[in-house]
């Protein structure tokens, strides 16, 4: 039987595109992610009109790091504990830096600063409820 | 004058830091009374208590001014309590020194203290989806080394740092700190020791992020009169206190945020909002970085000392690590950084860590920094940053 899937937390992307779920600003065109909703944050802008959005999906490393250590709840860690990559990633077009794991069995040492990766879902963890969605960061490879 | 919103610094003083185990209220009674007692004003003539908050430890951390008030003995001072994360020190010797400046306190006691669990610094308990310091380690496991790792990788990437050059910046800081009594670690490391630890977050090592500690900090700030009336006649002088925020966008990605500002209607221009906290209290003080003997800076992790040495103004961009390989930044160097110890010898003891800049650079400026003395030092800044967007930086003058 396929286990339940939902996404981890709601509001931050779409697993079937899959993409991040963000909001422009109607009048000055600001782009936000996590998705604001209440006004503009551009301090010369006024607007209180933002509309719903999805993020590119591919961008640049801007940085990365990994975790060897076992992060503290409320982070849900497999048993044994598995050391995970962690990428800042730039969506030229928004303007934005976006922060993501790196999809299961990326290491830093197959990253680097400028390599282009990819949006993907994976299941941040599973409980007796539902296996949980998030998106992660892959190298998008040019070598077919 | 060249500046006249001077403000003066007539006692400081610390418990030392460590792993003690006890009440955050008894290391701020402590602090304060050194401070009180450095100064020689008896408590009761404090006409005001600015307290920095520690969120961890209940309700009385909360309002660590009316907490510490009380211990001391309720006297009838105005009072208020911080809360700034990293900055919370800062902004607490902020409000005492507008009330001092505004006329409305002659001498205020300024103070911060903390208890700290082991381990990472995780957020406030409970499931708040809505919480982005909740929601950064349930979605992403994104510790604080994290953050301090990727501004690494980036420095490697950009500037051509070394991982060599993050351990000797361990080494100097744990050189710096080994007589200083306040200081929770004081033992000599070598590069290859550093490079031995085991990795936390690539490319930081165990011994390159700083720990949590219990600590307290404390000063006695007044106007430039009373230190006059009370016969201090070249007091260290607090010239400039910035705590201001980021300017849209901000284009850096910080804790606890997992993305940043978008740049797309407004470019980023200008000072990043490290260097811009720097910046805006060298133009209060009207002092410049050129001006410096020595600074304190927040070394939550090695690498982000480099980082700091530009933001700071000491050096150009990129330029960091040569000031380091050329030995600028060492004690008997050009403009020492860390002569306390820094967090590599201190760990963070988040309300209290902005103050204790501020009892170091006080120190040095009287000369009385023993075993670690910048000699003939005259001008010191302190920088920090943390969570939220609250930085702080204090420029101070004898």
């Amino acid at each position: 039987m396929t286990p339940v899937q939902q996404v981890a937390v709601e509001g931050f992307f779409d697993p079937t595109i899959p993409a991040l779920l963000g909001t422009r600003c109607v009048e000055c065109a600001t782009v936000f992610f996590p998705a604001e909703e209440t006004s503009c944050r551009n301090p010369h802008c006024t607007s209180t009109a933002l509309e719903a959005m999805t993020l590119s999906t591919r961008g640049t490393v801007w940085s990365y790091t990994d975790a060897q250590y076992q992060p503290p709840p409320p982070y849900v860690a497999a048993d044994p504990y598995v050391p995970f990559a962690l990428a800042a990633v730039e969506l030229e077009k928004e303007g934005i830096v976006v922060l993501g794991q790196l999809a299961h069995g990326i290491g830093v040492d197959q990253l680097s600063v400028g390599m282009e990766v990819e949006l993907v879902t994976e299941v941040l963890y599973s409980d007796e409820e539902a296996e949980h969605l998030v998106w992660k960061w892959r190298p998008v490879n040019n070598n077919g | 004058m060249a500046n006249d919103k001077r403000v003066a610094v007539l006692g400081v003083g610390m418990h030392p830091w460590g792993k003690w185990g006890r009440n955050f209220v008894e290391y701020g009674v402590a602090a304060a009374q050194a401070a009180l007692a450095d100064a020689g004003v008896p408590w009761e003539d404090i006409d005001y208590v600015a307290g920095a908050d520690t969120i961890r430890n209940g309700y009385p951390g909360f309002i660590a001014g009316a907490t510490f008030a009380q211990a001391l003995g309720w006297t009838g001072a105005q009072v208020s309590s911080s809360y700034a994360a990293c900055a919370s020190g800062a902004a607490a010797l902020s409000n005492a020194r507008a009330q001092i400046l505004a006329g409305f306190s002659d001498v205020a006691l300024v103070v911060g203290a903390d208890t700290t669990p082991k381990g990472f610094f995780k957020p406030v308990g409970g499931e708040r989806r809505d919480d982005p310091d909740w929601l950064r380690f349930h979605l992403l496991g994104a510790t604080n080394p994290t953050y301090f790792a990727l501004y690494a990788r980036r420095r490697m990437a950009i500037y051509g740092a070394t991982e060599e050059d993050f351990a000797q910046v361990k080494v100097k800081n744990a050189r710096h700190g080994l007589e200083n009594p306040n200081a929770r670690y004081r033992k000599e490391v070598t590069v290859e020791e550093v490079l031995a630890s085991p990795v936390v977050s690539d490319p930081l090592r165990l011994l390159e992020i700083c720990a949590t500690s219990d600590g307290g900090a404390a000063l006695v700030i007044c106007s430039m009169e009373y230190a006059k009336k009370h016969g201090v006649s070249s007091p260290v002088t607090v010239n400039g206190v910035a705590t201001v925020t980021p300017t849209f966008p901000n284009t850096v990605i910080e804790m606890p945020n997992f993305a940043t500002d978008s740049s797309v209607s407004v470019p980023q221009e200008g000072r990043s909002f490290r260097a811009s906290i720097a910046h805006a209290a060298y133009e209060q003080a009207g002092i410049g970085p050129e001006d410096v003997s020595l600074a304190e800076v927040y070394d939550l992790s090695s690498a982000l000392e480099l980082d700091w040495y530009e933001d700071i103004g000491l050096c150009g961009e990129g330029k960091a690590e040569q000031l380091l390989r050329d030995g600028d930044t060492t004690i008997g160097g050009r403009v020492p950084v860390n002569p306390s110890g820094g967090l590599a010898c201190f760990g963070e003891a988040i309300p209290a860590q902005a103050i204790a800049q501020v009892c170091e650079a006080t120190w040095q400026l009287r000369g009385q920094a023993t075993g670690r003395q910048v000699e003939g030092a005259t001008v010191a800044v302190t920088a920090n940053q943390g969570l939220f967007g609250h930085g702080s930086s204090v420029v101070l003058a004898r």
